[in-house]
């Protein structure tokens, strides 16, 4: 009888867990095998971690040119978007408010990732495997902020500044 | 067999059942596929927005059309603890008047804006009737964007009424009264010589719709009912209905129902303006405030005004003529041409139709029949295009289709009648339940009225709903006049007392709503900007916290240093930009309300703390999944203790988990 929870259980984790990664797994398991099954959880994790790292998102943003110096003068109007909109929710260390800290976000994640979130906000969060997995996992809604995509732009130049790009 | 004969005992009991509970008597009116008509699926949208009169509520609903579902109460009037209205710092002054503070009134009639005679979207004017004022609600934001008080009058019901660009919205006193700029203090039955009626005149900025009151008529002392604009060819005129011309100043049940016949008041309000550029206008000393709100200070201010132009008709021939108009005449309405004006007298047995044309031919051939007052009378068969022979029992209003067929509710009779204009034949006639006052078709009193149906709104329910003690619920009830016939097709309760209401597509305003204030546009003075403008100030016994709220907190969430006898200010910005995230904001004890604060918008609340302590205070609006975790704490300490003014969010925690620096 307690065989038969646990296997339930551990059928429901499943289920749970393809629902978040999506895919279906390549065959089902016959027994449970813990190593294998959380290194096919950390790959899994890893794999989302490089889609999402190479993820333009969805939205207007699908080519922004960086240059490799910084834009100060763009930084500066991006820090003011950030004190209006941004920081009630974002640090700007690697510590979690509401959202993630913003601290080396823009190694984390493509320009065009980050300025589709941020003016395209609620598709993003319906559709966006990596937005959607950070929903999960902050349970709130990022909110749309009604950002110009000048706006997006210069906070993403702020966030390059806050990596320390020069 | 035996399973057969259950099954048909069933049947029969069903047909029994069914039989029995047929409805009798009203509900006979409904037709077969009334459900269907008026159903809009869910996540469907309604055709139209239906702008309501709250009554003595003081308020303006908005219903969905063919639904009948209630979308919002817009607060204009009455305070509204609910949104703050009235209990917010920015709100109170919007009810300032020349008596101070005026926390309710009743609203009685509704005006949206138009262009060429035709809706346009804009503004929805309504009327303050005890207090006299006139409102304008931003059609963008449905919110009270202007309230203006009007001086000399008493009992402001026979307004608001529009023109056809617009240019006026005009305001007459019902009753009659010594004029402000008098020594009131007059015995009352001195009426015949000191009580008079004005008609003003207010006009509407074509850019921003700031109204403005250009001028009154000074006018014999009767009471003013109900008007409307002429438009096409009878643009530039106003109709006004009167009654008690018997000038009675007690029991007017019986006083100032002794005369066959009361008078419709034809106004050439472009004569008036002309008069008022000659000079004409006499400058009275009057005191009246006008209230005008901001969306980028998110305040309002009021203003009191000083002077008003008055014109006398003795002083300006040609611009007033009085029509006899049998008997109490309270509905006087144009119809979509501008040619024909339908006076329904309340004790009368027939509708008169007034001709406009007639009506010039016969100023121009000055066929009158004496004057009223020193007011040319112009003779009833001469301006008359007909009378609606025995249509029912207490005429009240008349709205009109595009297809040349006038709608007229009787009171007495509970029953809507539709005539046609060109041969005053009756057509058609449905019950109401029960006692109907105004009929609002959509575009009904515009040039090109949308049609397709016909609300009627009702004074009494009895038996329509279900019973919740002595008071029912007001109602409207909606008909299909799609065809020859109108069909009853759905009853749905109101709020307060419903009067007018219009109706416009509501593909017209839709599509402009404002979904949230722009930070950026913000000019309030106390803004709070983003969380690093956070602060709480002291000045004198004032303390003043510029807070923010986002899902889910307040920042500072902990604050010190208030002493009792300090009077807290909290100024609450609300840094979402999306839409449809207001926050709330409560304190235990205030006496006062919550605020209500929609994105990018800063309200603030007034709380005198009453005793020591520490007090909640939390988010009243659903935001996120962790609204319940969107509260803080203040502490109020006793007068003359040395506690400092601190504020914080996240970072006041007991000594031992703090981090030594």
């Amino acid at each position: 009888m307690k065989k038969l929870i646990f296997v339930v259980t551990l059928a429901i984790g499943f289920a749970f867990i393809n629902a978040c990664g999506g895919g279906e797994p390549k065959e089902k398991p016959k027994g449970f095998d813990a190593d294998a099954f959380n290194e096919e959880a950390d790959a899994g994790a890893k794999e989302k971690e490089k889609a999402a790292h190479e993820s333009k998102g969805i939205g207007k943003f699908t080519n922004v040119e960086i240059a490799a110096t910084l834009d100060a003068k763009m930084a500066q109007a991006g820090s003011g978007v950030y004190d209006l909109k941004c920081a009630s929710c974002h640090k700007l260390t690697d510590e979690k408010l509401v959202g993630p800290g913003w601290k080396d976000v823009t190694t984390r994640r493509k320009a065009e990732w980050i300025m589709n979130f941020s003016t395209n906000t609620d598709e993003m969060i319906t559709k966006d495997p990596a937005a959607q997995a950070m929903l999960e996992e902050c349970l709130v809604r990022m909110p749309n902020q009604s950002l110009s995509d000048d706006d997006a732009r210069a906070v993403y130049e702020f966030m390059r500044k806050n990596d320390g790009v020069k | 067999m035996k399973s057969n004969l259950i099954k048909a005992a069933v049947v029969l009991c069903a047909a029994v059942f069914i039989q029995s509970c047929k409805p009798q008597g009203p509900a006979k009116a409904i037709s077969g596929d009334a459900a269907a008509k008026a159903y809009v699926a869910p996540g469907k949208y309604d055709e139209f927005y239906n702008f309501v009169s709250g009554g003595f509520s003081g308020q303006m609903s908005v219903y969905g059309l063919p639904s009948g579902r209630l979308f919002r109460v817009i607060p204009v009037f009455s305070v509204d603890p609910e949104k703050g209205w009235g209990y917010s710092e920015e709100t109170k002054p919007m009810l300032n008047t020349s008596h101070g503070f005026v926390p309710w009134d009743d609203l009685h009639h509704i005006a949206l804006s138009e262009t060429d005679g035709i809706h346009d979207g804009r503004w929805a004017f309504a009327n303050g009737n005890n207090t006299p004022r006139i409102a304008r609600v931003d059609l963008k934001t449905f919110r009270t964007a202007e309230i203006i008080e009007i001086p000399n009058s008493g009992g402001n019901h026979s307004s608001p009424f529009i023109t056809e660009n617009s240019e006026y919205v005009i305001a007459g006193t019902r009753f009659s009264i010594p004029m402000d700029n008098t020594n009131g203090d007059v015995a009352i039955n001195t009426y015949k010589e000191n009580f008079r009626g004005t008609v003003s005149f207010i006009g509407v900025d074509k850019t921003t719709g700031n109204m403005n009151l250009s001028f009154q008529v000074l006018l014999p002392g009767v009471n003013f009912d109900l008007a409307r604009a002429g438009k096409g060819k009878s643009h530039g005129w106003f109709f006004v209905s009167c009654y008690n011309s018997e000038r009675a100043n007690t029991l007017l049940e019986v006083n100032a129902s002794q005369k066959d016949k009361d008078f419709i008041m034809a106004v050439n309000w472009k004569k008036a303006e002309e008069y008022i550029k000659a000079g004409k206008g006499e400058k009275r000393t009057v005191a009246y405030a006008h209230n005008v709100y901001s969306d980028k200070t998110h305040s309002a201010t009021s203003t009191m005004e000083k002077e008003v132009m008055v014109l006398d008709p003795k002083d300006c021939p040609d611009m007033v003529y009085f029509m006899p108009c049998p008997k109490s005449p309270h509905g006087c309405d144009t119809d979509p041409s501008g040619e024909y004006i339908v006076g329904s007298g309340k004790l009368a047995a027939i509708i008169p139709v007034f001709s406009f044309t007639k009506i010039q031919k016969a100023i121009a051939d000055k066929n009158y029949d004496g004057d009223y007052q020193g007011i040319p009378v112009l003779k009833y068969d001469a301006v008359l295009h007909g009378e609606v022979k025995k249509p029912g029992l207490g005429p009240l209003h008349t709205e009109f289709d595009a297809d040349g067929n006038a709608y007229t509710s009787f009171f007495v009779s509970s029953e809507v009648v539709k005539w046609k204009l060109s041969d005053l034949t009756v057509l058609d006639r449905a019950a109401t339940f029960y006692s109907v006052g105004h009929l609002c078709v959509p575009g009904g009193p515009t040039k090109k009225p949308w049609g397709k149906y016909l609300i009627a709104y009702n004074k009494i329910t009895k038996d329509r709903y279900l019973p919740t003690g002595p008071e029912l619920a007001q109602s409207a009830q909606l008909f299909d006049i799609s065809g020859d016939k109108m069909k009853l097709i759905l009853d749905f309760p109101t709020i307060g007392e419903p009067h007018y209401a219009e109706a416009i597509p509501a593909d017209l305003l839709s599509k402009n709503s404002t979904k949230i204030f722009r930070l950026e546009e913000n000019t309030h003075p106390y803004a709070c900007k983003g969380e690093k403008d956070a602060k709480v100030e002291r000045k004198g016994n004032e303390v003043h916290v510029y807070m923010s709220s986002i899902r889910s907190h307040f920042v500072p969430d902990n604050i010190e240093g208030v002493k009792l006898g300090d009077v807290v200010y909290f100024h609450v910005t609300n840094l979402e930009q999306d839409w449809d995230v207001p926050h709330g904001f409560a304190v235990k004890g205030a006496n006062n309300a919550e605020l209500l604060i929609m994105p990018g918008e800063t309200q603030t609340l007034a709380w005198r703390p009453d005793r020591t302590g520490v007090f909640p205070m939390y988010c009243t609006d659903f935001c996120s999944a962790l609204h319940q975790e969107m509260q803080g704490y203040i502490r109020v300490s006793p007068s003359g203790s040395a506690v400092p003014i601190t504020f914080s969010t996240g970072t006041n925690k007991p000594a031992a988990e703090t981090p030594a620096q």
